[in-house]
């Protein structure tokens, strides 16, 4: 090797000529000419256009930023947000499942065009009894699969609202949560949907937490222990 | 490879769980010669639905033909061997493109139409050479709407094949008042760290839930008795988790049935016919299509697993299906699917749906635990703490009868011994 240059070709003038040039090709008639032209017509081998994000249109995510809500009431539901995340990453199970009203329901559906909780194919679809056996369950002695260390940190942000009414308001957010389980981090990300009621005293409940995980049908390495 | 220094009627070597050479052979010696599950009908409706599944080690495409016929292709193309499909499923319309060099090809796999064709004039690679379409599996075949391939010509036929396992796919379909079952299109995906035949031993292993599971299953026998001593009654799905932390001597007293080829049935211990409206409502429907004695030779079918060794669990009565897809030695995909009974009552479903989402979902709470087991299986196994693997719990004690195997006991390890007498059969070459 040594001695000689290290000569990289270039690819001289007739290249450049090559890529300055913008080829059309026609599609044809002629069916033994090209495969591409002559089938692709009805071909579409991409994905769907399917996924968490898309379910909104672009009308309603317009109305959403003309919702008004006072400074006090964003304000006032960003903490509650925060504190939702908070009770979870400090484990403090009952604490999180308090604040869902008597008939709250947790819910992660599969895919984003389900509407409903009940009956649908679902990751969590959980009302508060159902939440209390999963608190049960995870604070036993004997939950093995709480042995190892795992830890929890959830970043909560793009709270918006978006409808404001007497009884409800539907706040939507988007979360990354990671998880550390033995030595291993994972990654879940996507959207929270809540829709608050007040209770008696005026405290914010939730009515419906609808979680849609951008990545709810990528294989799962091992599984979700508690909410998200 | 010595497979009877592997084997012993009573214990197994480490390695079988952990060598990838292993892993290499059982792929060559039993994936990819037996009949594999690829998916239901259903999956693939329309012409041109395809669903993208892997057979051992090899990709595959099963996909609908303009005849209704199913095919299963390599997901390979013949020129330079790029992959044909680059998403888990979807319709590619009437043809096959190459994203590579637009080669295509119809839906059976036989080629369409090359790019340039002038330029093969005089070579092999003309489009009258079948090497020029896409390679078919060597024989595809559906049960009840269930749809297998293998890759080889040679073999049992797949009725051979499942042979009393059959009955997964009879008794989730009988249940239904028009005998079929459709796919509820979500496929849950769960990576195991470990061996494939830890999920395979565990799915009839009626000692562990108890231990297992004893977290969720205290937990909802808890809220289950609230509920009961408040309103009278709680509904089934609390039972399903409840029933998990019964006592060692009720799980004993559930009776495994193991089949040649490694197949099995852990026998029924949740009590799926309670005497509400919506049951006899669906009962009634059941009737009507089959008659009193069939539809009470259905419903009573003492089910609550069927096994079709090595790589399917299926539970019938509330219409799960999991398979599983190796990928090492010591790592394993579980696809895990939901059906529908066509014709039954919504309520029905439901009541399946419950299970669906309790115990298989990715938020399971009862498969956590198992997988944390496995996991620790594997490394223990890895490590230079011992060689043998032991299945001696009544072992000399089931009763055998033409090829089946009974056990006396739900806790008897004649499940795995059973299991690893079809596997040593497979890895000796001896059963195709």
């Amino acid at each position: 090797m040594s001695g000689t240059k290290a000569a990289i070709p270039s690819a001289g003038p007739d290249f450049e000529h090559l890529l300055a040039q913008e080829v059309v090709i026609e599609a044809g008639e002629d069916e033994t000419r090209t495969g591409a032209q002559r089938v692709a017509l009805d071909h579409s081998p991409r994905a769907p256009l399917e996924g968490a994000h898309r379910s909104d249109s672009l009308s309603r995510l317009r109305q959403r930023a003309g919702v008004s809500a006072t400074p006090e009431l964003q304000q006032e539901v960003e903490q509650f947000l925060y504190l939702q995340a908070e009770l979870l990453d400090g484990k403090h199970w009952q604490a999180f499942i308090d604040l869902f009203a008597v008939d709250g329901v947790y819910w992660m559906p599969v895919a984003p065009e389900q509407t409903e909780w009940e009956g649908s194919p679902s990751i969590f679809a959980e009302d508060k009894l159902m939440m209390e056996i999963r608190k049960g369950r995870v604070s036993h002695p004997n939950a093995w699969s709480q042995a190892p260390m795992w830890e929890t940190n959830h970043l909560v942000s793009h709270v918006a609202l978006e409808a404001v009414s007497d009884g409800e308001i539907r706040v939507r957010s988007r979360f990354h949560m990671m998880e550390l389980r033995r030595d291993d981090v994972r990654h879940f990300g996507g959207r929270y949907l809540h829709t608050l009621v007040r209770d008696g005293a005026g405290a914010l409940k939730i009515k419906l937490q609808r979680v849609d995980l951008f990545n709810s049908q990528a294989p799962f390495d091992y599984v979700l222990q508690v909410w998200v | 490879m010595d497979v009877n220094a592997l084997v012993e009627p009573d214990r197994v070597h480490k390695t079988v769980y952990t060598d990838p050479e292993i892993f290499d052979l059982e792929m060559e010696k039993i994936w990819e010669r037996i009949w594999v599950y690829c998916g239901h009908e259903s999956q693939v409706a329309q012409a041109g639905d395809y669903y993208a599944v892997t057979i051992g080690r090899q990709p595959m495409i099963m996909i609908r033909q303009p005849d209704k016929s199913v095919q299963v292709l390599y997901n390979r193309c013949p020129h330079r061997g790029v992959q044909i499909v680059g998403n888990l499923k979807g319709n590619t319309g009437s043809s096959f493109v190459c994203s590579y060099h637009a080669w295509s090809f119809h839906l059976d796999g036989s080629v369409r139409a090359i790019p340039l064709a002038k330029g093969y004039e005089g070579t092999r690679m003309t489009k009258d050479n079948p090497d020029c379409g896409m390679k078919r599996a060597a024989r595809v075949a559906s049960y009840r709407g269930f749809v297998f391939a293998s890759l080889v010509d040679d073999g049992p036929s797949l009725d051979d094949f499942l042979g009393e396992a059959k009955i997964a796919f009879d008794d989730m379909c009988d249940r239904s008042p028009v005998g079929e079952v459709e796919v509820v299109p979500y496929c849950h995906r769960v990576m195991q760290h470990s061996n494939w035949k830890f999920f395979m031993e565990n799915q009839l292993d009626a000692l562990h839930p108890s231990v297992t599971h004893q977290s969720t299953g205290i937990s909802a026998g808890r809220v289950e008795k609230r509920l009961k001593a408040e309103s009278g009654s709680a509904p089934l799905y609390y039972h399903y988790l409840s029933t998990f932390a019964s006592s060692f001597e009720q799980w004993d007293a559930v009776q495994t049935i193991n089949f040649p080829h490694g197949h099995g049935i852990l026998k029924a211990y949740m009590g799926l016919r309670p005497r509400d409206p919506d049951t006899l409502e669906y009962e009634a429907l059941l009737k009507d299509a089959y008659g009193e004695d069939k539809c009470e030779e259905y419903l009573s079918r003492s089910i609550h697993h069927v096994l079709v060794y090595p790589y399917l669990s299926v539970q019938s009565p509330l219409q799960q299906l999991r398979c599983l897809r190796p990928v090492a030695a010591d790592k394993t995909m579980s696809e895990i699917w939901h059906f529908r009974l066509k014709g039954a009552p919504e309520a029905i479903y439901r009541r399946s749906l419950w299970y669906y989402n309790l115990v298989n979902s990715p938020a399971t709470m009862i498969n956590a635990d198992d997988l944390e087991n496995w996991s620790k299986g594997q490394w223990g196994l890895q490590s230079k703490g011992g060689d043998w693997v032991s299945f001696h719990r009544w072992f000399g004690d089931d009763r055998e009868e033409n090829g089946v195997t009974y056990s006396n006991h739900g806790t008897s390890e004649a499940v795995m011994r059973n299991q690893f007498k079809a596997w040593a059969t497979y890895l000796d070459g001896a059963a195709a």
